[in-house]
């Protein structure tokens, strides 16, 4: 019986991001054919979250859900990200 | 008098169901997060071996193909808008175009992987276990993280298929669309993942 109560994006704004999506894609693309050695993938990554950001806000509708929902997506994030640094750390001190 | 029957309005909850697909999401994210971990430990140990790897990859079909779901991501978006525009001939082509970028995709992964195949090398072929660990290593998770995707993106093709069958029957509609969103949400998820796969299997320095 909840009514849907999903904001509504409009066209114009959905256009907008993936402008925003593409700029960013073909920046990636630029920015990895100089040879910025161990700062390549870096730059590469960072780039890529910025987008994953934008998709999760925007298209995926994140921006105009409940504070429970973001929390909870964050969080899985933070714990892939543990589990990334924690496994890096364990190969490090093998 | 005529018996009335008494009519039981359907509970439906559509912010759970919502909530239901994130919660499927949030195990779709930890299975690609694994094979990412994965990826990241061999890279960090071979990075030569997968520079050199990435090098057999075409970055121009690889940036086609993440154009093309970027593309296929927006139209998804504008399908959800449309339905709840209550515009279903316009919500049924932009599913439509959606399901077409995905063929899209399917078809250059079909080239690309028709390409790899055709020198020798798929996963358990001699070629490839002449191969030095690194190398290896790399078209071993070239192969399964692409394919994994593209079975995802083979999913996610089948749920907006059944979106699109329903937005034409009407049993999606701009006062009941939590499926059309759901499967958008999955759609965006294949999206995100090949965000990731991109740069790091194709772009390698």
């Amino acid at each position: 019986m909840a009514n849907n109560t999903t904001h509504t994006i409009e066209y114009t704004t959905l256009a907008k991001i993936l402008l925003v999506l593409l700029f960013m894609t073909f920046l990636t693309i630029g920015i990895t054919s100089y040879h910025l050695g161990s700062l390549t993938v870096t730059v590469a990554l960072l780039i890529a979250g910025f987008k994953a950001f934008m998709v999760l806000t925007n298209f995926m509708h994140l921006k105009y859900e409940s504070v429970l929902l973001r929390i909870l997506v964050a969080l899985v994030f933070v714990l892939f990200a543990v589990i990334v640094i924690i496994t890096f750390i364990d190969y490090a001190f093998r | 008098m005529s018996e009335k029957i008494a009519h039981i309005e359907e509970h439906r909850d559509d912010e759970a169901s919502k909530f239901g697909m994130w919660l499927f999401i949030f195990t779709e994210l930890l299975l690609f997060g694994g094979l990412f971990l994965v990826y990241s430990i061999f890279r960090a140990q071979y990075p030569v071996s997968f520079h050199e790897g990435s090098l057999e990859l075409s970055v121009t079909i690889g940036a086609i193909n993440t154009v093309v779901l970027l593309f296929s991501s927006m139209t998804v978006a504008m399908a959800l808008t449309a339905m709840q525009k209550n515009n279903q001939k316009l919500a049924m082509i932009l599913i439509g175009i959606t399901l077409f970028c995905a063929a899209v995709f399917m078809f250059n992964k079909y080239i690309e992987w028709g390409a790899k195949f055709h020198h020798g090398l798929y996963p358990g072929s001699e070629l490839m276990h002449l191969l030095d660990r690194g190398h290896h290593l790399y078209f071993s998770l070239y192969f399964f993280m692409t394919g994994l995707h593209a079975l995802h993106i083979i999913i996610g093709m089948t749920l907006l298929f059944v979106c699109l069958f329903k937005v034409k029957n009407a049993s999606i509609n701009n006062k009941d669309y939590v499926l059309l969103e759901n499967g958008a949400l999955y759609w965006h998820l294949v999206d995100l993942i090949w965000i990731f796969l991109f740069p790091l299997m194709y772009l390698i320095t």
